[in-house]
Formats: structure tokens, C-alpha cells, sequence
């Protein structure tokens, strides 16, 4: 899909030369050679291949394990650009979780009238169950990964807040050390800010989220749904990382009113559980009764206090795509600021008015489901034929609720490396929040996934994107 | 530890070892029916009984030729223990386990495995067996470096020597065996050319050919030979030195955990038996039961290790 449109490329300015940041990476990349780059671009696939930097495509028996991509020009982000970034994702994560809190709680924004009761009772990814519950710390989103994109040289808009289970992390992680690894002397010469803390912050984090009746040093454990998972690979790192147990459902069970896992020396407590496994997989007792994934009866000890949950059950209430629209307004409800960092103006396609002007301009919008991720079922509006237009236009009218429409953005671009030299392509950057009771931390950067056909808007590692290095420079 | 992880690290260097007692048996079988034998389908049959995997290969095959046997024992992943099954194997515990190992051990088996499977990827002709069997222990080799230069000697260690020291006992036991009968004082004939062609063939397999006449000069006997793999404890595959690796580890876990438990009370009553024998009293008893006997005790230490150390649920 390709959009005619001109776009915002954040290295190669129009005519000559190259935008600030990028300046003195410039100056390096010019007296590099091709063959050299592409002998050293090579060498990185190899490195992924043997450290097992894969991930599983859902769907794929054959070409089960596959790597992402990995170009090796950064993306060059100026301090200054990350100050007012960082700030606003900042207010949108306090934002997100004092809405969660209202939304368990006394709903008073409800009652206030800035959300719809409707968009809240009869949303699947609201949980009943959390009605009441306080998490540890006041914590519900403990990792977040806010989704940014770009269209000029001042807008940053968020796409998604990610308050789930945001993964990338290993990503932005491993693209760093394979950089360092080809090319140090790039790192001498141009001062990045290091993104290497973020396991010992991770851990850090999720301990000062402990519940209040944890004596001593936290037991932190990642809970995973096994090696079959697309994600596998980040939830070994992560745990090898941060020096914490990679557990799987089959591993815990309740004991004494506490979650413990089986050791080789017996059940021991767990009191920080970091999961990477969906709301409805968690506990067979409490949602769906067919998971295996889960541990029976947890929820009932996290109502009793006894164990931290991260992110807390619930929390996808807040990154569903259908609140996406009122998150302006709820962070100034609860911030009592205007948001920092723009929304991408939303068409709620449950509203008869948003429907029609959609249905009419379906060929020029990007249209998401409420409920989806990882790009599955959308329509890309101005890439989509007659027929595949007709057939979403169906859909849309069979359900509008289950869906919102966006104009497409015209993404900056970054360039990649190619063969015959750079070529633009459009990116996004997730950066990863950590929110405890100290307070929060964002790491500098995060991953920004490029999409690597010509043209294409889709970024999604299972939609064929890549990635890359993203640097914040010191100053 | 988690007791998944415990026994992810057992498992994994239990497929590790099968890999490469099978890719040894083959190597063996290779060459005696090249250069020796009158009836290769006898050997390969032996083979294949050796490896535990006559049943399965049965039903898919009718006889015993030897690229039939080469191909179900290499790369034939409906054979549970084929190379590439147990690489495949060894490869999905040790990603399972990964937080357990160094990068350097757990780099060994993925880059193995990628190999492997590149290696095994169209049938091995026997132009190419030998350059795919030496690949095979290289890379077994290179895993076995990592472990023992790079993995803190702890609990994670401990596990690993159990599941190496369980398969291989398991390994030698069962070639002893398949061939006990040519090592009967009765089926004898010192010097006879098939009874040298069965005798070298037990020692290739465990690749102890060169090891064997180097301490024996000539006494080249079934006497000498069962000796050597049962009671020679400098020969690293022998039963009694697998036995004492399983001592040791179970031994420092004791230590760790400061707690006995039964797989400890078996594995002390196998060194008292071991200790308590010679050569002399094994034939005397039989050689037979001896070692079926030895098999049976060495399964059910395996299977007291998966109990008392909660490997599963």
C-alpha cells in the first residue's frame, strides 16, 4: 500500500544533507563502504540465527521459528525530542492507571459523563472481577508501550497505549548490543544514551510493587505460556536478564493462600508474578475454564492481597481501541492537563454519524478492530481493492461497534540499507514505561519497527516489518 | 530451581548423549559391515536392537539394508531416539531451560541443531556418512566443552552430569546386552576371525577400540572386554563410571539441598553391588542377568531422580 502523499523522512532532508540529529552519524555512514555494510548486515542475521532471536508466526507449521529483520541504520532521536516525548508519555501512563483506578473503583468519570456508561459495561475487555481491587502500590500498569508515530517535525502522535502485555522489549535490547558489536566505534564517536538498564529496572520495579505482607527481598517470576508462544524467546530473555524464574502454568498452584512454584527443594512463594499470558488464560476458575495456562484459583489470592500481578487484570479496558478516542479527555480529567502528546483523530463507527462518514470515505481510512492486535483485521483504506473494500463495508455494517477508523497518517520514514544505497521506509517507536510506587521510568528509545516494503505503512512483525536500533543522543 | 527446569537439564543432556551413542553405533555398525562382516543385515539388525528401535523401524521397514537402517537411525524424525529427533529434543529443552544455561552452552546446542538439520536434511549417502557422523560429534563435542568450561559447578551442573551419566549406563548397558553372547567364556574361540569382528564391534560403538588395547596389550578377551565396560572406571562410558558420576552429583545435591532422598539410598546400593563384584562372580552369575539387572536399577535411579526432585507435577 503506498500513499502518494509527502512524507516527513527524519535523517534525509528534501534536497541535501541530513536533519541535525542525524549529523554526525552522516559524516561516518559517507566514508563506509557498501560491501563492507553489507557483509557486516549479513553477520547480524547470523548472530540472531545462533542466539535465537526468532519469533513463532502464528499459523505457519513449516517456518515455525522466524527472524525479524534487522536494519542496521539507526533511528536518531535529539535529546530535545525525547524530553517533550518522554513527558508526554509520562502523563499518559499517570493518566491511564488513575483511570484504571476510577474505572474499578467509584467510576466517577462515569458519572461525570466523559466516557459513555455503555463503552464501559458492555466492553469485554472490562473485568468484574477487579471491581474493588486494589493492586499492590496502586500499580495496574507496571510495563506500558506506548505507540508513537510521527508526521512532522513537531507532531507525535500516540496510535495505541499498549497497557497490556507490550512486547519488544528484548528487541530494542538486542539491537543495541548487536550495534555495539559491529560497529564500536560509532559509540565512541557519537554519545547514545545506554538502554541497557532496563532488566535491572524491570526487576527493580515489579519488586517495589510487592504486596504489603511480603517479608524480605521479593520473589519476582515471569509467567509464561510456554515455548510455543510468538513471544518465547523475549520471556526467556527477560528472565535471564533480570535473574528471576521463568515459570509456566503447570509450575504454580496455590499453597497456604499464596501462589508457589515447584522447585526441585519444594513449593516456594512467589510474590511478583510479571505474566505474559491474556486476562481470559489466567485463571481456569475464574475466566475461561478450558486454559491451561493458567494457575487455578489465583485470582482469588490476588484479592486477598498476596500477590502483585503484572499488569493487573483489567487493564485492557484502558488500551482498548474504542476508549482510544476519549484518552484526550481523560487524561485531562484525571491530570488536569491538556494531554502533551496528540491523539489521531477516531471515528467511532458505533456512532450512526462517525458510520456514514466512514462507509463514504472507506477507500481513504485505516480501519481497526475494538478488540484486535498485531495488525490482524484491519483495512488499510487506500490499499485495499474494490472487492476487499465492499467486503469490509459488509462487516462494518453487520457491527459497527466493533469498529473504529483512523485517516491514514502520512509515518515519517528513517532509511534503511539497502544494496543501492538508503531508501525511506516507514517507522513507528514503542518506548517501555515502568511505573511502581517509587515513581517511573522510561528508558530512552524503545523499538521502532520499520516497515521494509516501499511504500508500506504496516510495521508489525508479523506483517513482514523489521526493526531498528533507536538512539537517543546525550547533550 | 523449578523442578521443570531440573528436569529440562536432564532431558536435554540425556537426547544430547542419545545423539551421539547413536551416531556411534551407526559409525560402528558402518564399518564392520564394510570391512568385516559376511551378513551385514544381521548387523545392522543388531544395530537397530542396540539403539532400542527395532520395533519401530520394523513397521516401517522390511529389511535390514543398510541405508534403510542408516536413514531411520540418523534422520527419520518418527524415530523417537534418531539424531535428529534428539537433537530436535535436546534443542526444545534446552530453550525451555535457557535462563538455566550460559550463552555459550546454549549457543552450542542451537548452532548444533541449525547444523543438524542442515546436515540431515536430504538422505546421508555413504559418500557422505563419515563427514556427517564426524559433524555430529563435533558438535556434541562443542556442547559438552561449553557446558564443562563456561556452567558454575551448582545444582544446574549436577543435573545435566545425571542425565549424561543415566543415557550413557543405559547405553553401554544395552551393547553389552545385544552382544552378551559373544562374550561368553563358552562361545569363545580366542583368535577366531568372528568372534575379533563382534568384539572390535563392541568397542568401536563405544568408542573404545584404540583405549581398550592401549591398557590391555593382548589380552584381548570377552573376559577382558566385559571387564572393561563394566568395572574399568578410567574408561569414561564404563557402567562403574557412570555410576560414580551419578554418585558424585546426587551426592553434592544432597549436600546443597541438605537433604537425603530415596534416588540417594539406590544409588548408594548400586556402588555396594558394583564395589562387591568382579568380573569373575558377574560370569559365574551370569552375565545376563547381570546386566539386565543393571539396566532395570539404572531406570529406576532415573525415574527416583524425577520423583524426588519434582521435574513434574
Amino acid at each position: 500500500m503506498s500513499t502518494d502523499r509527502q512524507h516527513f523522512d527524519e535523517m534525509l532532508l528534501g534536497g541535501e544533507g541530513v536533519r541535525a540529529p542525524y549529523a554526525e552519524y552522516q559524516e561516518w555512514f559517507s566514508h563506509e563502504d557498501v560491501s563492507r555494510l553489507s557483509k557486516k548486515s549479513k553477520e547480524a542475521e547470523a548472530f540472531f540465527r545462533r542466539t535465537g532471536i526468532t519469533f513463532n508466526v502464528y499459523g505457519q507449521a513449516a517456518a515455525q521459528e522466524r527472524l525479524i529483520p534487522f536494519d542496521l541504520i539507526p533511528r536518531i532521536i535529539a535529546n530535545r525530542e525525547w524530553t517533550k516525548l518522554s513527558k508526554g508519555i509520562e502523563q499518559r501512563v499517570r493518566g491511564v492507571n488513575a483511570f484504571l483506578h476510577d474505572i474499578y473503583h467509584r467510576q466517577e468519570i462515569l458519572r461525570a459523563g466523559v466516557v459513555p456508561v455503555d463503552l464501559i459495561a458492555k466492553n469485554a475487555a472490562f473485568l468484574p472481577q477487579m471491581m474493588g481491587v486494589t493492586p499492590p502500590g496502586n500499580v495496574y500498569t507496571h510495563i506500558v508501550g506506548t505507540d508513537i508515530v510521527r508526521t512532522g517535525e513537531d507532531d507525535f502522535f500516540v496510535l495505541e497505549d499498549n497497557a497490556r502485555t507490550p512486547s519488544g522489549v528484548s528487541y530494542m535490547l538486542e539491537n543495541r548490543e548487536t550495534m555495539l558489536q559491529m560497529f564500536p566505534e560509532l559509540f565512541s564517536q557519537i554519545k547514545v544514551q545506554p538502554v541497557s538498564d532496563y532488566p535491572k529496572n524491570l526487576r527493580r520495579s515489579l519488586a517495589a510493587c510487592a504486596p504489603a505482607g511480603c517479608n524480605g527481598k521479593p520473589t519476582v517470576a515471569i509467567l509464561t505460556p510456554g515455548i510455543h508462544n510468538s513471544a518465547y524467546f523475549e520471556h526467556s530473555f527477560l528472565a535471564d536478564q533480570m535473574g528471576v524464574e521463568l515459570v509456566e502454568g503447570h509450575d504454580l498452584r496455590v499453597v497456604d493462600g499464596h501462589i508457589a512454584m515447584r522447585t526441585t527443594e519444594g513449593y516456594k512463594t512467589i510474590d511478583v508474578l510479571y505474566r505474559r499470558v491474556d486476562d481470559d488464560y489466567l485463571d481456569p476458575l475464574n475466566f475461561r475454564p478450558d486454559s491451561m495456562l493458567g494457575v487455578p484459583g489465583i485470582m482469588d489470592v490476588y484479592r486477598a492481597g498476596n500477590i502483585t500481578i503484572a499488569n493487573a487484570p483489567g487493564t485492557g479496558i484502558a488500551d482498548d481501541k474504542a476508549i482510544y478516542s476519549y484518552m484526550p479527555d481523560i487524561i485531562e480529567f484525571y491530570t488536569g492537563e491538556k494531554a502533551i502528546l496528540k491523539n489521531v483523530q477516531t471515528f467511532r463507527c458505533s456512532e450512526p454519524d462517525a458510520l456514514k462518514y466512514v462507509l463514504d470515505n472507506l477507500a481513504d481510512l485505516v480501519v481497526k478492530e475494538v478488540h484486535g492486535s498485531g495488525g490482524y483485521g484491519m483495512l488499510v483504506g487506500p490499499a485495499a481493492s474494490k472487492k476487499e473494500l465492499a467486503a469490509f463495508a459488509a462487516k462494518l455494517r453487520k457491527s459497527p461497534g466493533n469498529y473504529i477508523a483512523q485517516p491514514t497518517l502520512s509515518l515519517s520514514t528513517v532509511p534503511i540499507f539497502t544494496k543501492k544505497g538508503l531508501a525511506p521506509r516507514h517507522v513507528d517507536l514503542r518506548p517501555f514505561a515502568l511505573v511502581s510506587p517509587d515513581g517511573m521510568n522510561i528508558t530512552p528509545g524503545g523499538l521502532t519497527r520499520v516497515a521494509l516494503k516501499a511504500g508500506s505503512l504496516v510495521v508489525n512483525s508479523s506483517q513482514g516489518g523489521g526493526t531498528k536500533d533507536t538512539w537517543v543522543l546525550e547533550d | 530451581m523449578l523442578g521443570k527446569t531440573a528436569g529440562g537439564l536432564y532431558w536435554m543432556f540425556r537426547f544430547l548423549e542419545r545423539s551421539e551413542n547413536t551416531a556411534r553405533l551407526v559409525e560402528a555398525g558402518f564399518r564392520i559391515a564394510l570391512t568385516r562382516s559376511s551378513d551385514p543385515e544381521s548387523e545392522w539388525k543388531s544395530v537397530l536392537t542396540t539403539a532400542g528401535v527395532r520395533m519401530n523401524y520394523d513397521q516401517k521397514y522390511d529389511g535390514y539394508t543398510a541405508l534403510d537402517a542408516i536413514d531411520f537411525l540418523l534422520r527419520d524424525t518418527d524415530n523417537p531416539s534418531s539424531v535428529m529427533s534428539s537433537i530436535n529434543n535436546a534443542r526444545t529443552n534446552a530453550r525451555m531451560v535457557r535462563t538455566a544455561l550460559t550463552t555459550e552452552v546454549w549457543e552450542a546446542v542451537n548452532e548444533s541443531w541449525m547444523a543438524m538439520k542442515a546436515a540431515l536434511k536430504s538422505p546421508v549417502t555413504q559418500a557422505k556418512l563419515p563427514e556427517v557422523l564426524g559433524e555430529i560429534r563435533r558438535y556434541t563435542a562443542l556442547v559438552r566443552g561449553a557446558l564443562h568450561g563456561t556452567m558454575l559447578r551448582n545444582d544446574i551442573f549436577d543435573f545435566s552430569q545425571l542425565g549424561i551419566a543415566i543415557e550413557r549406563a543405559d547405553n553401554t548397558a544395552r551393547i553389552i546386552d545385544v552382544k552378551y553372547y559373544t562374550l561368553l567364556p563358552s562361545a569363545s574361540f580366542v583368535g577366531s576371525a568372528l568372534d575379533n569382528v563382534q568384539w572390535e564391534t563392541i568397542l568401536r560403538s563405544v568408542s573404545a577400540y584404540r583405549s581398550f588395547r592401549w591398557l590391555n596389550n593382548d589380552d584381548i578377551s570377552p573376559m577382558s572386554i566385559a571387564d572393561f565396560l563394566i568395572f574399568d572406571s578410567r574408561f569414561p562410558r564404563s557402567l562403574s563410571f557412570c555410576s560414580r558420576i551419578l554418585d558424585e552429583n546426587l551426592g553434592y545435591l544432597a549436600k546443597d539441598y541438605r537433604t537425603r532422598l530415596p534416588c540417594h539410598d539406590m544409588i548408594d546400593a548400586q556402588r555396594d553391588r558394583l564395589r562387591a563384584s568382579t568380573i569373575e562372580t558377574v560370569f559365574d552369575e551370569g552375565l545376563h542377568e547381570f546386566i539386565t539387572s543393571f539396566i532395570r536399577e539404572n531406570n529406576a535411579i532415573g525415574l527416583q531422580i524425577e520423583q524426588d526432585y519434582s521435574f513434574v507435577g
